[in-house]
């Protein structure tokens, strides 16, 4: 019954090192673009990878994730603004806003299940988003430009294209090997089983709310992470980091990867935004492309991409 | 009396116009295997959501050990030993076997806010899964996925899974259900191994489930109990044998 593991350890590994070589090739052809492009496919993998954690394994499906990429990304633009810089402020309070964020959202639409908690979460999204569009001082609709990148008082220099990319690298790499071990560890056996049958957990003597509401906040740190990342990246913000589509899109990556699999995240949001790339360059269209593909994958293949190489593997 | 373990009192439930629990008063002595037997509709499933606590009553109260739990939630009750099997096969069917007990076993060890080992290797929880397992005779099927087993092993499944919790009583409602003839004698033989050791309450549609391990028989009709005695004087019973043996169950009587 069991299938060789080998594909996908292979696939993996592949993953790893063409990310890990990027910068090399950037430096060899001169090509930056590779790196800004592939820096951002990673920092939206590690957001991606947030949401497979309450998703996938929790089954809840937040409709509003990218409010925690605004958030994380706004507490970055807005200390930056008011002229505190050190990264070593400016993080913490990127995770930790998007953390206690996620506790309020989280306590109030945990308490709902399926189409209502979907829209719950979407609402308080949309209200972040407003929220954001309404900080004139910030640059209200059209953003604000990040003057200074976060600094690290000379621990590493991130203004550097290449060591920032080299942190992202790092954190995500470090973020799936955490979410693995989160999701085998008992807790993450407990929002596993609430995901499959949330009643018999009850009944079995788990109190299932505050497992849920925990995997929540840990999300939502996670995101917040990536929002801060990603501002960096963009050396700007604005209310479109946490537009809905945003996070349609996340959706969309973790699915595509395949939900319940270490790198299906990264997987997905590889595929989804070179696809985009490509598709955007061809045609003006290219959600008319992705959008039959998800379909084709939602459809046909069980466990998205990684899905394709392989049964036998659990979380 | 004094020894009741657990002690329902005049629980009451309406729905709109139905009355589903009317006054209902059992007690069960430790130890004790008492059955509840009943028609279609009279309120068995009732009776039970309100024991486990997903159902709150209208009035009336249940006490376990000398203790009111008429509101205590759900997850608390397994906490305090009581633990129930599904109606309908409840399980986590994308898990093992041993997973599904190893859960249940993980309930009930402290909290689970432990995020970096791997509780799949913590001997902690899979030895006494794995024990549970082999006394519910699935020893030999603890890596299959709990969607793969039979209706009789997942049904022998759900019982580990409240034996797991540790439990001082155990509901159980309608286990038998769809059982064929020798999955139902292999349930009666591992029910019988338990009784004694623990409380049981048994609902049952099985006649000869009911009366070879029952000490006691309440049985149920319109919400109400009309009768809760020994085996033998139910089966003699003139108004049970009315409401409900000559009904369904003549052949058994």
């Amino acid at each position: 019954m069991k299938l060789s593991p080998a594909p996908r350890v292979a696939v993996n590994i592949f993953l790893v090192v063409f990310l890990g070589l990027v910068p090399v090739y950037a430096a060899l052809t001169g090509n930056i673009f590779a790196m800004t492009l592939f820096a951002r496919v990673m920092i939206l993998a590690l957001a991606a990878l947030s949401l497979n954690l309450i998703m996938g394994y929790g089954g809840m499906v937040s409709f509003g994730h990218a409010a925690y990429l605004g958030i994380g990304g706004y507490a970055v633009g807005i200390l930056s603004k008011e002229g505190i810089d050190s990264g070593f402020i400016q993080w913490p309070v990127a995770i930790g806003a998007s953390a206690l964020y996620a506790l309020v959202v989280g306590a109030l639409s945990l308490r709902t299940r399926g189409v209502y908690f979907i829209m719950i979460t979407l609402a308080f999204a949309q209200m972040v988003y407003y929220v954001a569009i309404g900080l004139d001082r910030y640059g209200g609709d059209d953003g604000l430009t990040i003057y200074h990148n976060s600094q690290f008082g000379g621990l590493i220099d991130i203004g550097n294209k290449t060591v920032f990319y080299y942190l992202c690298f790092a954190l995500l790499l470090a973020g799936i090997y955490a979410v693995w071990r989160i999701v085998n560890s008992r807790f993450g056996l407990v929002i596993q089983g609430a995901r499959s049958n949330e009643r018999r957990m009850r009944a079995i003597g788990f109190p299932t709310f505050r497992y849920k509401l925990a995997g929540f906040v840990i999300a939502g740190a996670m995101c917040g992470l990536a929002g801060a990342l990603l501002a960096n990246h963009t050396s700007y913000i604005s209310p479109a980091m946490m537009e809905w589509t945003r996070s349609g899109d996340l959706i969309v990556m973790a699915v595509l990867g395949g939900m319940r699999a270490a790198f299906g995240p990264l997987i997905g949001a590889m595929t989804f935004l070179l696809l985009e790339d490509v598709l955007s360059r061809a045609t003006d269209y290219p959600n008319l492309f992705i959008g039959p593909l998800l379909l084709i994958v939602a459809i046909y293949v069980n466990g998205g991409i990684d899905g394709l190489l392989g049964r036998g593997h659990r979380g | 009396m004094a020894d009741a373990l657990l002690q329902v009192e005049d629980l009451t439930k309406r729905f709109g116009g139905v009355v589903a629990s009317d006054r209902v008063s059992i007690a069960l002595d430790r130890g004790e295997l008492h059955a509840i037997i009943g028609p279609n509709g009279a309120g068995k499933t009732t009776l039970i959501a309100q024991l486990t606590g997903e159902i709150a009553p209208d009035a009336g109260s249940v006490r376990f050990d000398g203790h009111d739990i008429t509101a205590l939630p759900v997850y608390r009750r397994s906490a305090i030993g009581l633990a129930r099997s599904f109606q309908i096969t409840s399980l986590f069917l994308d898990f093992t076997a041993l997973d599904n007990v190893a859960l249940a076993v993980q309930a009930h060890a402290g909290h689970s806010f432990r995020f970096w080992r791997n509780a799949r290797g913590d001997a902690a929880l899979r030895e006494p899964a794995r024990a549970t397992l082999k006394d519910a005779g699935l020893g030999a099927r603890a890596d299959v996925l709990a969607a793969d087993l039979s209706h009789g092993e997942r049904r022998q499944l759900e019982i580990a899974m409240a034996l797991a919790t540790k439990p001082r009583m155990l509901l159980l409602d309608e286990p038998m259900a769809g059982m064929g003839p020798e999955e139902s004698a292999r349930l009666i033989e591992i029910l019988r191994k338990l009784k004694g050791g623990l409380t049981i309450l048994l609902i049952e549609h099985d006649m000869d489930a009911v009366f070879a391990l029952a000490d006691r028989i309440s049985v149920l009709v319109y919400g109400r109990i009309i009768a809760s005695r020994d085996p033998a004087a139910i089966r003699a019973d003139p108004i049970v044998r009315q409401a409900y043996l000559g009904e369904s169950g003549g052949a058994h009587g």
